[in-house]
């Protein structure tokens, strides 16, 4: 297949797949078949674009004119590859989990769940790919939409409330904030090309530079800079295997994949590192760092802190793109990666563990590292990736993002670094110890041992490949490389 | 015979003349079959329309023969013609889903009746739309409001009939307005033609009289169309007249009222009168600003569906406002593309509206809560056509308003303050389509739970219909944006 065929194919399968999974609902056996399919044909389509994006070439496909001079265009570059290669990845472990989730938990409108998921991804390989700001933002909102009747499954009056938050905060600050700078690099660029270098150098300056940056950085709410955060633990009541693949990968990744696309091919890491009214963003990140460590520092339900992580990890990637260094933005896209692989399995466990034994606090946690022996193993390579122990991938990215920060002589981040890892042992390490150190203090009401099998070969999976990514990430870093280097 | 040099008249005998022959078939099934065909062929009719002008012509037609400014001359250009679209569309699309609901809510012995009194409304409303007299402009506009009286009377609760008699009052002083003006117009230049009308007032244009006129026939039209503060008839009409009417006259007849305000405003008066655009930057603007936010604000508070969707409206009519009161070309592209682009996502709207209607007896949020359990299909396309209200990017919405926005931030520091009031209504738009959904998915069923079930497939099948166009025209708006361009070309022409 043309590379033109295959963007075509990434952005359809999945749609074709929520089709086909809402016409089997009768058929439960069917429907996650189609699911597993669908998810398989989209790996395939993503990952038969890595050669070409690796020899340098950036397959482009327009599919039409929402209004003169306003395409519907995708490109995809290095950073959308591995966004995209990487979604279409999980999303299929993140399925086999799924199927193990929701029936081991006898949720109800497992149809509708396995559907607006298929159109989650459709939205996400459309966000990874896009070619312009307005096709990036139709796929965003599309993302946003989407994953409201998943954050909203339970369905009882806490559940919507919080999906209220949650859809409010994401569509009030996309059409907020996020439009309106749009509409502003419109009418001062007069494109919304994604060029690499930036379309705004000699047509905006001044402290202009400054707000319209903090236009983006508030809108993207996906990316959870504070204030802007508080959707992500607010959609921590949807059913786990959704905080996993999209609450830790696809939806909070994209809000960091926008602003990090933001930053390289709308202003461009030299303008905007010479505009001093842009400074603020790496230390408003290096705070979100530290404050969401502290904050999960305090949480007792397990779900929320593994959320405040998130916010924090997602921070990383915020600052480590504003340090507006190569070697920094290279770190940045890796911790997409290493990240993804830790949090996804640290969701997995404790899916895996509120399955099994019903369990949501961290109280609650002693010795169940006997009971479930493979989840807390995978746990535990969560934890040490999240806090950046060799040999997990959480390593390779922290070693590109203060490499960058010392390459840019930028303390602030550097200590921010240090300081954030401590926080981050503080919250993991004792529920490490806990579920293997120490002995349950009650019998469970109900004995059990690991959740069903498909949720434990998911969490196994994905705890190999945080470990594997320590060992063998040089493909990864050529490729991101590639993006300094066009860059520069 | 060549049929393509009439096809500007076959609009209005088409409906005219089977109006009559609906009133004796007798039967409710023949009688919807006729109107459904007749009100068939003048979309086809108004298609091939399309193209023609597409192709840059403008058409023209004279009745009996005999030529303008004498004759009665029918002309169709850019801007009649996406109007001429909306209306037939509408009108084919609101009959074809609205059977069930029909039969429900008019009953079988009255079929026939209605459905004349249907193919009047559409006869008039077409008829404004083809004509290039301002005379039978008002003739078509009285057709079209008197058998919308009826139309809106038509439903089964009893509280249509004050409703139909406000809007009646309002609909005969904005007529009567409107025909004072005119009548003071042709005092002053002795023709009815509109396009002779600009060239004569050329030279009477500073007199007071000429002012007058056009304040007449600017109130008139603006009582007409629900601009704030003279929309008080708009919500009550739509709210209790059945619901297939509300799915039509909600996507035009507003929208036909302001296209004759635009037409007598920037085709006739715009040239002319001294110091004009002050009307619009004055009056019509911030009358248009607080139109937008007082609709926004009062849908997020009512409690009933329709009467959600009626708020909406004004605030949408206020957009359209907005951007022709910028007095440039890309505010009046925007305001065409949003004539159109409302129409598509309001009529999507009030058709899952009708297949609720089908289902429930009342339309408050309270009794509707969990129909969507029993109504999934329904639901998501009000979901969906929900976001085309809100103008989220892939639908009709977001092309206009994206318009609308670029067209304002051309005026500088006004335009910024535009944009700021565009993105704070957008925004309530969220909360009130959020609170509906929310409501009528996740909302607990009210005291007896119902055995409530799908609504039947036609109906279903239209309202998707409806809804895919939304998102056809949001990804695709290569036919509105040109029509809407070539109306904004012909705009440019008649700026002074």
């Amino acid at each position: 297949m043309s590379p033109q065929s295959l963007i075509a194919a990434a952005l359809a399968v999945p749609l074709a797949g929520a089709v086909l999974i809402a016409l089997a609902g009768r058929w439960p056996n069917l429907r996650e078949g189609v699911t597993l399919v669908t998810a398989g044909s989209l790996m395939f389509c993503v990952w038969s674009l890595l050669p070409e994006v690796f020899a340098g070439g950036r397959p482009a496909l327009v599919v039409g004119e929402m209004m003169p001079g306003f395409a519907i265009a995708f490109t995809v570059e290095p950073l959308g590859m591995l966004f995209a290669a990487l979604a279409s990845l999980l999303w299929i472990v993140n399925s086999v989990y799924s199927i193990g989730y929701m029936r081991g938990n006898r949720e109800s409108r497992q149809t509708r769940f396995y559907a607006c998921f298929a159109i989650a991804l459709a939205a996400t390989m459309g966000v990874a790919f896009a070619g312009n700001l307005l096709t990036l933002f139709l796929c965003y909102e599309v993302l946003t939409v989407s994953t409201y009747p998943l954050v909203a499954h339970k369905g009882d009056a806490a559940t919507v409330r919080s999906a209220r938050v949650y859809l409010g905060i994401l569509i009030g600050a996309s059409i907020g904030l996020f439009l309106p700078a749009i509409l502003w690099t419109y009418t001062v660029a007069g494109t919304l090309d994604f060029v690499p270098g930036g379309i705004l150098e000699g047509h905006i300056a001044g402290p202009a530079v400054g707000f319209l940056l903090a236009l983006f950085v508030f809108g993207i709410a996906k990316s959870a800079v504070m204030p802007v955060h508080r959707w992500l633990p607010a959609a921590m009541v949807a059913p786990t295997p959704v905080s996993a693949l999209l609450h830790a990968v696809a939806v909070v990744k994209a809000g960091v994949f926008t602003l990090t696309k933001v930053v390289l091919y709308v202003f461009g890491i030299d303008f905007l590192d010479a505009q001093p009214s842009a400074e603020w963003l790496a230390p408003l990140a290096a705070f979100t760092i530290l404050a969401a460590s502290a904050v999960a520092l305090a949480q007792t339900n397990l779900k929320r802190m593994l959320a405040y992580s998130t916010i924090s990890q997602l921070s990383y990637i915020v600052m480590a793109a504003a340090v507006l260094k190569p070697l920094s933005e290279v770190g940045a896209s890796i911790h997409m990666v290493s990240h993804a692989f830790g949090k996804i399995t640290l969701f997995f466990a404790a899916g895996a563990i509120y399955v099994a034994s019903k369990k949501t606090e961290l109280h609650q946690l002693h010795g169940i590292g006997r009971r479930m022996p493979w989840t807390m193993a995978a746990f535990t390579i969560g934890a040490l990736s999240m806090i950046g122990v060799p040999p997990t991938a959480g390593f390779v990215s922290k070693w590109y993002i203060l490499g960058g920060s010392l390459q840019a002589g930028n303390l602030v981040a550097v200590f921010t670094i240090i300081g954030s890892t401590v926080l981050n042992a503080a919250y993991f390490l004792p529920i490490v110890y806990r579920a293997w150190w120490r002995t349950e203090e009650s019998p469970p009401a109900r004995e059990h041992g690991e959740a069903p099998w498909p949720m434990v070969v998911a969490l196994t999976g994905t705890a190999l490949l945080t470990l594997a990514f320590f060992l063998y990430n040089q493909p990864v870093i050529d490729l991101e490389s590639q993006l300094v280097g066009r860059v520069k | 015979m060549n049929l393509e040099p009439h096809l500007p008249a076959l609009q209005v005998v088409v409906p005219l003349l089977t109006a009559p022959l609906v009133v004796l078939l007798r039967d409710a099934r023949l009688a919807w079959w006729a109107a459904l065909a007749a009100s068939a062929m003048n979309f086809a009719v108004a298609v091939a329309i399309t193209g023609q002008v597409l192709d840059g012509a403008v058409v023209r037609y004279d009745m009996g023969g005999w030529a303008a400014p004498l004759g009665i001359e029918l002309r169709v250009d850019a801007l009649s013609t996406i109007l001429l679209l909306v209306v037939s569309g509408a009108s084919t699309l609101a009959l074809l889903g609205g059977r069930a609901s029909l039969l429900e809510q008019v009953g079988e012995a009255r079929q026939p009746l209605f459905m004349a009194a249907w193919l009047l409304a559409l006869a008039g409303l077409v008829g404004i739309l083809v004509s290039g007299d301002a005379f039978n402009i008002f003739v078509f506009m009285e057709i079209s409001s008197l058998a919308t009286y009826i139309l809106v009377a038509g439903g089964p609760d009893r509280r249509a009939l004050p409703a139909t008699f406000k809007y009646l009052v309002a609909g005969t002083v904005g007529a009567t307005f409107y025909l004072i003006g005119v009548g003071m117009v042709f005092m002053m230049t002795g023709t009815l033609n509109i396009a002779d009308m600009e060239l004569r007032l050329a030279t009477v244009g500073d007199t007071n009289i000429v002012y007058v006129a056009a304040g007449f026939i600017t109130i008139g039209l603006a009582l007409k169309a629900a601009i704030f503060p003279l929309h008080a008839w708009m919500p009550n009409a739509y709210t209790w007249a059945p619901h297939v009417v509300t799915a039509f006259i909600a996507a035009c007849a507003t929208k036909v009222a302001l296209y004759v305000l635009l037409r007598m405003d920037f085709f006739v008066f715009q040239k002319n009168l001294v110091d004009h655009e002050l009307q619009f930057a004055f009056v019509l603007m911030p009358l248009a600003a607080m139109g937008i936010l007082f609709g926004s604000i009062a849908a997020v508070f009512e409690p009933n569906l329709k009467r959600i969707l009626a708020f909406s409206s004004l605030a949408q009519i206020g957009y359209i406002l907005l951007g022709a009161s910028l007095v440039t070309v890309a505010g009046f592209n925007a305001s065409v593309l949003h004539l159109f682009n409302h129409a598509l996502a309001k009529g999507a709207l009030f058709l899952a509206v009708v297949c609720l209607g089908l289902r429930y007896r009342h339309l408050d949020l309270a009794d509707l809560q969990g129909a969507g359990r029993h109504m999934p299909w329904t639901l998501t396309a009000f979901a969906l056509a929900g976001l085309s209200l809100i103008g989220v990017p892939g639908t009709a919405g977001f092309v206009s308003k994206w318009a609308l926005i670029i067209a304002a931030l051309e005026r500088g520091a006004l335009g910024v303050a535009l944009v700021v009031l565009i993105v704070v209504s957008s925004l309530l738009a969220v909360v009130y389509v959020a609170r509906i959904v929310e409501r009528l998915w996740f909302g607990e069923p009210p005291g007896e739970n119902p055995a409530v079930s799908e609504a039947p497939w036609p109906t279903l099948a239209v309202t998707w219909l409806a809804v895919g166009a939304n998102f056809w025209f949001g990804l695709n708006a290569s036919l509105p944006g040109e029509l809407a361009q070539r109306a904004g070309e012909a705009f440019l022409r008649h700026l002074p």
